[in-house]
């Protein structure tokens, strides 16, 4: 099985988040990044788990700039067998997955794995639009899949409920939580990252479809009005009267 | 200019479907949905309470192959000329959205949580902890809109409900069972919710959690460590790494308010904290708090609650 995971980073989550340049730009000073948690615990770990049980490869694909070779040796570190990154910086989600589609195309994989959806911009857009273009069967939200030859068995998550489905590879499959536990890489891991092969690719010409024009932090609360345990119904009669939600 | 509405009926018509409508109104005059059944005409033209002038129905589909949908939504934009399709964001727009991004070449905007200032469009970014105006450059646009962040407006039009075939194709997906969660309210769409932590001890006393639920028409929620261990559901686990909710109400009972868990309920409007730590850090983000012991406080909303719903 030849597993191909797209892994992209986000700021920490403690990181402090404000903008510059009137407000157009994520102000990345002093941020630290860390790989995507859905990228890296439930898909690049069940990726690792998949090849251990059935014999294969894992690669991980990232598009993004040099700095970004920090989390993909991380990914190494935990374990994938080689690393691609596209050489440019990712402009909207549409961008990004035909600058990985276009690699996919010509690399053959079994499976490819992402991400539920990216921390910093939330889309949940990547997968779905890798597999359109490929025109490959897409699974979102899974959170369980099973391997048996080339036909996997999934259970992802419905409206109100979870489906199990059946499918044969090549597929995209998008990850979450219930899939995979987060291993910490070991000091062999690190060692081994370093000698790991990570290729350049230079990226294809393509037009994004979408911009981020500028961004706002919410006003800041008001502060927390306190009610006495003693007294309780204060508390409903404010949600009903001042809150008004109930 | 037409507006596509994907609607998905498979189970009724719910509050988020009429929110969708809402903000497709706002945007075209001609507001046309697409659903794929089942064929409840009763229950499909109220959405014309809310302005849908018409409503295609596909009745070929049943599976859950994002790519038949994809197609027959496709068909439904080619035949009513749409230049914008909404959707509301939930897990099936998920995987058809971006698909069919990919197939008109139209930008897509997912979790919108306005209607567009100008050529702007409003989402959540960084987990709830900003705010990002994006603008579509493509031709056509796709707008995907969280749950909960439209309020359903009437605007009564003459809805018509016709037959639609959208020649769905082949499937390459199997379906082999679904399992539903049992009885209560879908967190995601819940407007109320009473949430428990590690404060709570344990699963043993998730029945004031329960209860208090119960009585307001609620949904429950965890944080993290709660669904890790086993005390709750992993379908309960709010935050950045579980879902994002955005009720009217969110009441946390024991859950220290850590930013990865705000990450996902920040968006609530109005937030109760029950708290025996003075300290704790979700004092900061609440509009209402209590400082006192969960296993006191809560059976007294509760009482509270059915005091007021007896009198009101
Ligand atoms: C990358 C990453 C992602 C994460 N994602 C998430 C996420 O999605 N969601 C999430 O929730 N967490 C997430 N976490 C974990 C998060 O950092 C916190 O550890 C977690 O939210 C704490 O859960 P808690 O508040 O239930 O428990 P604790 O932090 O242990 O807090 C328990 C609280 O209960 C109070 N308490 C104790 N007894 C009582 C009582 N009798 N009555 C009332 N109050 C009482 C205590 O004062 C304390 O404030 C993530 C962490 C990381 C590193
Ligand atoms: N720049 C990128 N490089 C590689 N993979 C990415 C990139 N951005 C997003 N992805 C993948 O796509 C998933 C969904 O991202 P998004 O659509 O932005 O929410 C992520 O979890 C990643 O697996």
């Amino acid at each position: 099985m030849k597993i191909l995971v797209c892994i992209s980073k986000s700021p920490d989550t403690t990181s402090k988040i404000s903008f510059i340049d009137n407000n157009s730009k994520f102000n990345e000073e002093g941020v630290q990044y860390i790989v995507n948690p859905y990228d890296e615990w439930y898909a690049l770990v069940r990726a690792l788990e998949l090849k251990e049980e059935n014999g294969g490869s894992v690669s991980i694909i990232t598009v993004g700039n040099s700095q970004d070779e920090a989390i993909m040796r991380k990914a190494l570190a935990i374990g994938a067998d080689n690393a691609i990154r596209i050489d440019t910086d990712p402009k909207d989600a549409y961008s990004v997955a035909m600058q990985i589609s276009e690699y996919a195309k010509k690399n053959n994989f079994d499976m490819i794995l992402t991400g539920k959806e990216t921390i910093n911009y939330n889309g949940s857009q990547v997968g779905g639009m890798i597999a359109e273009d490929m025109d490959l069967p897409f699974i979102s939200l899974a959170s369980k899949l099973e391997a048996n030859g080339n036909t996997l068995k999934i259970e992802s998550e419905d409206i109100g409920g979870i489906q199990v489905l059946e499918v044969n590879t090549p597929v995209v499959i998008s990850c979450a939580k219930g899939m995979a536990e987060q291993r910490i890489p070991n000091m062999r891991g690190i060692m081994a990252a370093r000698t790991k092969p990570l290729n350049i690719v230079p990226p294809i010409d393509v037009e994004s479809l979408t911009k981020f024009e500028s961004y706002n932090l919410p006003e800041a609360k008001s502060a927390c009005k306190m009610i006495n345990p003693e007294n309780i119904d204060e508390l409903v009669e404010l949600l009903h009267n001042e809150a008004k939600v109930i | 200019m037409a507006v596509l509405v994907y609607i998905n009926s498979e189970n009724g018509i719910t509050k988020n479907a009429y929110e969708v409508v809402t903000y497709a109104k706002k945007l075209e005059e001609q507001v046309i949905v697409i659903t794929t059944g089942p064929k409840d005409e009763s229950s499909l033209s109220k959405l014309g309470e809310y302005g849908a002038k018409k409503i295609l129905i596909d009745s070929s589909f049943s599976g859950k192959d994002s790519q038949q949908l994809t197609r027959i939504i496709g068909s439904a934009v080619e035949s009513t000329n749409a230049n914008t399709i909404v959707f509301s964001h939930d897990t099936v727009a998920k995987t058809i959205a971006p698909r069919l991004s990919v197939k008109l070449k139209a930008g897509l905007i997912s979790g919108a949580i306005e209607i567009p200032n100008g050529d702007k469009i409003k989402v959540n970014v960084f987990s709830g902890k900003a705010f990002g105006n994006v603008k579509i450059y493509s031709e056509k646009r796709i707008i995907s809109v969280l749950p909960n962040s439209i309020q359903p407006e009437k605007n009564q039009s003459n809805c018509i409900i016709e037959d639609f075939n959208g020649s769905a194709g082949d499937t390459r997906i199997k379906l082999i069972d679904t399992k539903k969660i049992e009885g209560d309210i879908p967190l995601p769409e819940a407007e109320l919710v009473v949430s428990g932590g590690r404060g709570l001890k344990g699963p043993e006393n998730w029945n004031i959690i329960e209860d208090l639920a119960k009585e307001l028409g609620a949904a429950t929620a965890c944080s993290r460590p709660v669904s890790d261990i086993g005390w709750r559901p992993h379908n309960e686990h709010v935050g950045q790494t579980g879902i994002a909710i955005r009720p009217n109400l969110y009441i946390a009972a024991g859950i220290s308010g850590a930013i990865q868990h705000l990450a996902g309920v920040n968006g609530s409007k109005t937030i109760v904290v029950i708290n025996t730590d003075s300290e704790a850090p979700f004092f900061k983000a609440a509009d209402y708090g209590i400082i006192g012991d969960a296993f006191e406080v809560l059976p007294r909303l509760t009482e509270s609650i059915k005091k007021f719903k007896a009198s009101n």
